[in-house]
């Protein structure tokens, strides 16, 4: 069994990131989303903040409410780009060629799943450096010392976000693999946010399910299931089938 | 350098291609004709290990197609799709080098190779321009460029001109010509019967199943037969009934022709002139009934 050459890999993912870069609707969402949320949570803490006194373990479940929020970012921004590195290779009928190349299916798939991964993962870190220093400006004169960087959001961003974002990635190959057309990929994509998102109003409803434990126990779930949409999206991702059954 | 032996293909039920069995020498340009689903796409997409066979035998360069071996299969072959798949957004020079990497090639291989290809094909100043951009001409060169970026030793091209205009795909044909010049082995799939003419040392006809496969003349001569025709002042029954006392395979009577089937032209033909003179016949012409390769073809394929 022939051992996958990584860089052949990192080859097919720079050569997407180069397509994206051209992508004006992919660029503006790649920015325009987490800065959106970065400074919209921020303006919107402050309102709640002007609005009427609020207790420090109000804010505390409030923030690490909205540091939550960043695990749907993660999972949301590879839905823009992997649809678009399947489905839209699909349509522009690129994926020929590039299956005759000698390069593997895995490395096919990896290099596709890297270009959806690190951009998103990039855009999704700024946006919560971004709005952890507005955070902590806003916050700083009712807690008394900075909330972020806490052990938290670092299981959140260092744990949960990675896993997630895996998680939508290998979600969106398996649906853009089902489906001809770049906005059905996407809209049939978001739907990898409900099990995230419901674990966010399970958050909302009780504080306590935020905790370091729960989080890393959220994670390693999302992680088995990363493994198994790893092998589902290698079952999915065969060059036969891309070449005589996707239309 | 391309074997075959009862290779076939099965989608389901249905067959796609059955029992092929072919053999092109290396240097040599072989073209595949065939109807809209007689099988050729699928044949060249099994030859370059791009889907697998059902059953049977197949080698490229020496490796077994469905072996592990398949990876060598790839690294030696250039595969020009029918469609061009090229990336629109990206400019030519980065289009063929982002192939050139991923065909193992050094940056240094890469450059020279791209400069030489985008030149040949008149390309080389627009080579930082969008293939977005581009005529369809332009983006089949560029296309073709990328099949070649690799110096592959097979060259399996898919409808090359289909749909250019008759400037560009007379670029293209020279440069398959070119091909051969340098001795490469083109698999050549075409609905084009005059390209296939021009350009293919051997053509073979398709229908799923392999119907003919010979020299473009050669497949004329032994499908179709050899026919002269002779154009008279006058055509009479004594003309008619002393050429058929020659014992031809079949005379026919057109107006003040006829056309004689002959075994041999050099041999037949005095004899035949001979006897129609001896039956009083005034002859204006002799020639000889060539049939194009589409005669041909379409006897074979609707049969």
């Amino acid at each position: 069994m022939r051992i996958l050459e990584l860089w052949k890999s990192w080859v097919v993912a720079t050569n997407d990131f180069s397509i994206f870069w051209k992508k004006k609707y992919i660029v503006y969402s790649l920015i325009g989303i987490p800065v959106t949320l970065s400074i919209g949570l921020p303006l919107a803490l402050r309102l709640i903040m002007q609005g009427n006194p609020i207790s420090v373990s109000e804010l505390e479940v409030v923030l690490n409410a909205f540091a939550f929020l960043f695990i749907l970012l993660a999972s949301f921004l590879p839905t823009i780009l992997a649809s678009y590195s399947f489905v839209g290779e699909k349509l522009e009928k690129n994926l020929e060629p590039l299956l005759a190349t000698p390069t593997t299916d895995g490395e096919l798939l990896l290099g596709k799943g890297l270009a959806a991964f690190l951009p998103s993962i990039l855009t999704t870190y700024l946006g919560a450096a971004v709005f952890m220093v507005l955070v902590d400006r806003l916050t700083y004169g009712a807690l008394g010392t900075y909330y972020f960087p806490n052990w938290n959001t670092t299981v959140i961003l260092l744990v949960a976000v990675p896993i997630a974002c895996a998680f939508s990635v290998g979600v969106n190959i398996i649906i853009s693999s089902l489906v001809s057309d770049l906005r059905a990929a996407q809209q049939l994509g978001i739907l990898v946010l409900l099990p995230v998102g419901g674990l966010y109003v399970l958050a909302e409803r009780d504080f306590k399910s935020l905790e370091i434990g729960n989080l890393i126990i959220i994670s390693a779930l999302l992680l088995v299931a990363d493994a198994f949409l790893f092998y589902l999206s290698r079952v999915t991702f065969r060059r036969e089938e891309i070449l005589t059954k996707w239309k | 350098m391309i074997e075959t032996e009862n290779l076939t293909k099965m989608f389901g039920s249905v067959a796609a291609v059955e029992e092929l069995t072919l053999r092109v020498e290396e240097g040599e340009v072989f073209g595949l004709l065939g109807p809209n689903g007689a099988g050729k796409t699928t044949t060249m997409r099994m030859l370059a290990c791009l889907i697998s066979k059902t059953s049977g035998e197949a080698k490229v360069g020496g490796y077994g197609i469905g072996s592990p071996e398949s990876i060598n299969i790839r690294r030696m072959v250039g595969v020009l799709p029918e469609s061009v798949g090229l990336f629109d957004d990206l400019s030519a020079y980065k289009n063929l080098d982002f192939y050139g990497r991923l065909y193992e090639r050094t940056e240094e291989q890469r450059r020279t190779r791209i400069e030489q290809l985008l030149t040949m094909f008149g390309l080389w100043e627009k080579r930082d321009v969008a293939v977005g951009t581009f005529s369809k001409g332009m983006k089949q060169k560029v296309a073709v460029a990328r099949a070649l970026i690799h110096d592959p030793s097979v060259i399996f091209l898919d409808e090359p001109t289909a749909n250019l205009d008759p400037e560009a795909s007379k670029t293209i044909r020279d440069f398959i010509l070119e091909l051969k010049r340098e001795k490469r082995t083109v698999f050549l799939n075409t609905h084009n019967l005059d390209e296939a003419q021009r350009i293919c040392d051997r053509i073979g006809i398709m229908k799923t199943k392999l119907l003919a496969v010979g020299r473009p003349e050669e497949m004329r001569d032994s499908l179709w037969g050899r026919k002269t025709v002779v154009q008279l002042e006058r055509l009479t029954d004594a003309i008619v009934a002393a050429v058929q006392r020659l014992g031809p395979a079949k005379v026919e009577v057109r107006d003040s022709e006829l056309v004689v089937e002959v075994s041999d032209p050099d041999t037949d033909n005095p004899d035949i002139v001979k006897a129609i003179v001896a039956a009083g016949g005034r002859i204006r012409f002799v020639s000889d009934l060539s049939p194009t390769l589409e005669d041909v073809y379409l006897r074979l394929v609707r049969n």
